[in-house]
């Protein structure tokens, strides 16, 4: 690193002290320029690393994808260059007799569980919101609370899924050993029926996400909000419910902005491990999501052209669905 | 919410008051059913994954609505049974049966003992006491035998503890790595001026939007040319740079006072200097977040092991555990032993580091 040699006027520091986006070692237009390289190249040492691996294993690899899915590649044979045919075939439909009928069916029907699996987003997002609300009462123990409402969220995915499924064994789970005691004597079959298989999936989901990251977000964001507010509030006359629906929801509204985007973000890209670990995507590709679709075409069927274009259609729509969320957010999200 | 305070603010009357506060006791008291109720639904899951992790394989099936482990007491005569005779209490052992009910030796009370009386066999029920099958913990550990990925080190050795040392490698090099490179880069962005900065931020922005399905695809094929998968590296190269990190500690960093720097910087201090001796101390509570948030994530991380991972002795514990459900799929309490012995660590972790967990995720979530 090259050292500032004491014959460099330190005049320059006062002006730079105070400006934020200004280096405090940069060089006014005064300094030589060979000084200034100097200076820029120690900078880009300093972003060097983190820049060659950003490049490698993500800029490129997006432009990659691109590229990928106009082709038809097995990676051991040399790709072929297929144009649209790949989301031709994904996204086109064919007349079949009288009716049109989709390219590939199979793509529609694990969009379709795949959105159905977000249904429970909004049921996540209350419950996270409620739980918050909860905890932000002061009341001893609550501490305790927080960590074990969160302990769902930190524990190793696989191992939830497997303690789901076996929660949700038909003849001895939990769940079912539960419901029998009470009466029903025929309770759902969980994971081995098509209808009550994404249910079981929202479920589960909804057990390890309501505490979660999304719970100590709102948490944050209700610590945030001035007690003058409710303070105010209760010289109006205001009720519980007053202050929560005009104080706590709009004041909390770029917090749950922030989560629905997030949660949509990654409902899209979900339930792989759920359905790799539970079901294998069955009863009948019940449970299979795009990204287990992804994850068998490119890594069981290598068809990696193919894989990357379901991944870019993906991505269109995660793409899609953030901008109309955004612009949403803008009429109905209040920022203080 | 904030307690009501009409009675601090206009003085109400007492009988009001009064009422506030009972109010508010009973506000309390239903915060806290809820609380509890909500805590019993997290909780239940967790706790009969641990009382199956401890049942012996035939009380997995037929008692598995049972929370404490049970186990018959058998005497030295044979299997105890109580009963009521002749209204009164009696436990005993089992020596036979007859067509009319079960012989019990009688063990007590001590003043019959070693009489044998004779009891409807429906009404003998079972001496049970608690029973905790630990074995289980070691016939998991113990089930798959595999070579480690060091030559001629860890022969034959137990699979869960080549998973452990494979997590601990992976998780501890992403974690170095990432929080290596995030901050230097970091650094750059939020003090030093060079040119096309901002521009190069806002391309790190903007990848921040990119789904991880994407880039999956292109990675894999990019290190199978390069013959890196199923290698250590194949898991740790990629994720050891992240947009999501440098984007987090630059936002900490902008935030930091400048004084000290300036001040390093007369005393002859060079850049590198600033940003270990001023930099880093000072950003010791978005370090701590980071790297529990990074290790957390690496620890748990499941799909790209899985792709990229084809060695028994390369996997770690997630999709060694996956590995394991497959030969193991109908014995339940060995596979909730297993899913305990994976979960262990990682609660630890996040029990000790909760205070910066808590901050990274605020940190990360509410714009700086």
């Amino acid at each position: 690193m090259t050292r500032r040699s004491p014959s460099e006027p330190e005049a320059a520091l006062p002006s730079n002290a105070g400006r934020r986006d200004s280096g405090a070692s940069n060089i006014g237009p005064s300094r030589p320029p060979r000084r200034r390289w100097r200076r820029y190249l120690s900078s880009y040492a300093f972003l060097a690393p983190n820049f060659l691996g950003f490049l490698v294993f993500t800029l490129l690899p997006v432009a990659a994808a691109f590229v990928l899915s106009f082709t038809e590649w097995d990676i051991l044979s040399r790709p072929r260059f297929l144009g649209l045919h790949n989301f031709d075939q994904l996204l086109l439909f064919h007349r079949e007799g009288s009716r049109l009928v989709p390219n590939d069916p199979s793509f529609w029907k694990y969009l379709w569980n795949t959105v159905f699996l977000m249904f429970g987003i909004p049921l996540s997002v209350l419950g996270s919101l409620f739980c918050a609300l909860l905890l932000n009462q002061r009341l001893r123990g609550v501490v305790f609370f927080r960590t074990l409402f969160f302990l769902p969220a930190i524990c190793s995915a696989v191992a939830v899924t497997l303690l789901w499924k076996w929660m949700f064994q038909e003849d001895y789970g939990l769940l079912n050993t539960w419901l029998r005691d009470i009466g029903i004597a025929h309770p759902p079959r969980w994971l081995v029926t098509t209808a009550w298989a994404k249910p079981a999936f929202i479920i589960m989901s909804l057990w390890m996400t309501i505490g979660g990251y999304n719970c100590i977000l709102y948490l944050a964001g209700l610590q945030n909000i001035p007690t003058e507010l409710y303070e105010a509030a209760d010289m109006d006359g205001a009720n519980a419910w007053h202050k929560l629906r005009y104080v706590t929801w709009p004041l909390l509204s770029p917090t749950t902005f922030f989560i629905v985007t997030m949660a949509i973000i990654s409902g899209f890209q979900g339930g792989f491990i759920a359905a790799y670990m539970m079901t294998g995507g069955g009863p009948a590709g019940a449970t299979t999501t795009i990204m287990l679709y992804i994850y068998q075409n490119a890594f069981q069927w290598f068809q990696m052209g193919y894989a990357a274009a379901i991944a870019c259609v993906l991505f269109a729509l995660i793409f899609g669905f953030t901008l109309v969320n955004w612009r949403l957010s803008q009429r109905m999200v209040h920022y203080q | 919410m904030s307690a009501p305070r009409q009675d601090a603010i206009s003085g109400t009357r007492p009988a009001s008051r009064r009422r506030v506060r009972r109010r508010d006791v009973a506000m309390k008291a239903l915060a806290y059913i809820v609380l509890c109720i909500i805590g019993l639904a997290m909780g239940i899951p967790l706790a009969w994954m641990i009382s199956t992790s401890l049942k012996d394989p035939a009380q997995v099936v037929v008692a598995s609505g049972k929370w404490v482990p049970t186990e018959q007491v058998v005497s030295r005569y044979g299997p105890e049974f109580a009963a009521r005779v002749g209204g009164r209490e009696i436990r005993g052992a089992e020596i036979g049966r007859s067509p009319r009910g079960m012989q019990l030796r009688v063990l007590a009370p001590a003043r019959l003992a070693g009489e044998t009386v004779t009891v409807p066999v429906d009404k003998a029920r079972p001496v049970e006491r608690v029973h905790l099958e630990w074995r289980n913990y070691v016939d998991a550990w113990k089930a798959i035998k595999v070579d480690s990925a060091f030559r001629g080190l860890l022969r034959n050795a137990d699979a869960f503890l080549v998973f452990y040392i494979n997590s601990i490698i992976v998780a501890v090099s992403v974690t170095l790595g990432q929080v290596a490179t995030s901050s230097l880069a970091a650094y750059a962005f939020a003090r030093l001026r060079f040119p096309g900065r901002d521009k190069l931020f806002l391309g790190y922005l903007a990848t921040l939007m990119v789904p991880g399905v994407i880039t999956m695809i292109p990675v894999y094929i990019l290190l199978s040319r390069l013959h890196l998968t199923d290698s250590y590296w194949a898991l740790i190269l990629p994720a050891m740079f992240s947009a999501y990190g440098t984007f987090m500690l630059r936002q900490f960093f902008l935030s930091l006072p400048r004084e000290l720097e300036d001040a390093a910087l007369i005393d002859g201090a060079s850049l590198f200097g600033i940003y270990w001796n001023v930099i880093m101390p000072l950003s010791k509570p978005a370090l701590a977040a980071l790297t529990t948030f990074v290790f957390l994530h690496s620890w748990n991380d499941f799909m790209w092991p899985l792709i990229v991972i084809d060695s028994l002795n390369l996997k770690t514990l997630p999709i060694g555990l996956a590995h394991f459900q497959g030969p193991y799929l109908t014995e339940w309490n060995l596979l909730m032993a297993a899913s305990v012995i994976v979960m262990v660590p990682v609660l630890i972790v996040f029990i000790a580091g909760q205070r910066y967990f808590v901050r990274g995720i605020i940190l990360s979530g509410l714009k700086a």
